[in-house]
């Protein structure tokens, strides 16, 4: 049988496949309570509108059922706030080979400034400029490599 | 609904709003602020979100829904807190779909007309201007529920500032025709920040202490615009207290219709 924390540890984002919940740091915690063998999953949302939220919780139950656990449930924390330096190294790898630039580190609070160096995922090159702050997904900004012309999804610092 | 159908000036409300009654730092008073910025969040999704399909371009379409989508995240979790503190049984559902526009507590910003895209920029610029440095007071407030919330969405309102001041500054400085647009979006839209910044001292947060951040953010912007910070004159309120411009019983009747023909329909 496979442990509770492995099952939900390899669920997969809903909306960037390439990546676990844990590799993405929105898993928590995975806690089996010993007499009733109840899991009990904690997570974060990326932002706090991701619709992908539903169908990870969805996923999460639908994995501990497979892997003999079928009493689970899944709560939702908000505070520490996620931040996109969560993100695995492992995680990081997996997004740049799928063409999803990696964020880079968070800065301190106030106004965003201009990320000025993202290489493009696909030709390496430091010449990018973005197209537009929102891509995709809520987490994602738009951007194009002047240096092989290919767009690409930028995982933005948060 | 009761729309205000009367108007000697363009988008004023003529209503005499009723005082507040809660004593206070009473619970009642703390509903009533978290009501607030619930709604400002809500009714500025509802909002943005009928810019889908309507942007200027592809990328903007996408960024303003993306905007919204973050707006809307927001407005669920202090629905659903000032729904628990009120403890009459609502939920974020119950408090989105099942409430008349006298019941709103937003800011009248929020439920203008989107107008053309420069007055949606300069709508996204003030909101912005002040749930940044909203949220991150509230970050370090003493309520855990909205220091939470607040340490969660300051990060997001930080990208809806830094793409409305985008905007702001490229149709600022952009040519004459842009100019003199962006220039008369922001004195339209002007009067109504008043409203947002309203002294509330038993609040979590008074929102007239945000007015430093506020200026800060907005005449920076402004300047490097070329636009002209506009003559403060009428200062529109209200909102509130649930006295509104007639726009938001539109927006509210087709936020709701669904529910209120279907309660409680999913799909």
């Amino acid at each position: 049988m496979t442990t509770a924390r492995a099952a939900v540890a390899a669920v997969v984002d809903p909306e960037i496949r390439v990546i676990t919940i844990e590799e993405l740091g929105i898993l928590r915690s995975v806690e089996e309570e010993p007499d009733t063998g109840r899991v009990v999953v904690t997570i974060t949302p990326t932002y706090t509108g991701c619709p992908a939220m539903e169908v990870i919780r969805a996923d999460i139950r639908r994995a501990l059922a497979a892997a003999g656990h079928p009493q689970a449930e899944v709560r939702t924390v908000y505070t520490p706030p996620w931040s996109t330096d969560w993100i695995t190294e492992a995680g990081r790898a997996k997004l740049a080979r799928a063409g999803i630039a990696p964020p880079g580190p968070v800065r301190p609070t106030g106004p965003v400034p201009l990320t000025l160096t993202v290489r493009c995922p696909w030709c390496g090159s430091p010449e990018t400029e973005q197209i537009s702050h929102f891509g995709s997904t809520a987490c994602k900004a738009l951007r194009r490599c002047r240096s092989c012309t290919e767009p690409f999804d930028h995982l933005k610092a948060l | 609904m009761t729309a205000h159908a009367e108007q000697t000036t363009p988008l004023a409300v003529q209503a005499t709003p009723p005082t507040r009654q809660a004593a206070p730092g009473t619970v009642t008073n703390r509903v009533g602020f978290v009501l607030g910025l619930a709604d400002d969040a809500l009714v500025a999704a509802q909002r943005l979100a009928q810019w889908c399909t309507h942007g200027p371009e592809m990328e903007e379409d996408i960024a303003l829904s993306n905007i919204a989508l973050d707006q809307l995240g927001a407005a669920r979790l202090l629905l659903t807190y000032a729904g628990e503190m009120e403890g009459a049984g609502r939920d974020e559902d119950a408090l989105a779909y099942q409430r008349d526009d006298r019941e709103f507590r937003n800011c009248l910003l929020v439920e203008l007309p989107n107008g053309d895209f420069a007055v949606t920029m300069a709508k996204l610029l003030f909101l912005a201007a002040y749930q940044v440095p909203l949220y991150t007071a509230l970050a370090g407030c003493g309520d855990e529920r909205l220091a939470a919330i607040g340490a969660k969405a300051r990060k997001e309102s930080a990208y809806h500032l830094d793409h409305a001041s985008l905007w702001v500054r490229r149709l600022g400085d952009g040519t004459d025709e842009s100019h003199r647009r962006m220039q008369a979006a922001v004195d339209e839209v002007w009067p109504y920040t008043h409203e947002l910044l309203a002294p509330d001292p038993t609040a979590p947060v008074d929102p007239a202490t945000l007015r430093v951040d506020f200026d800060s953010a907005v005449s920076g912007v402004l300047a490097e615009a070329t636009l002209t910070v506009p003559e403060t004159s009428w200062t529109p309120d209200g909102g509130r207290n649930g006295v509104h411009t007639e726009h938001l019983s539109y927006l509210l009747a087709e936020l709701q219709v669904l529910h209120r023909a279907h309660p409680g329909a999913s799909w």
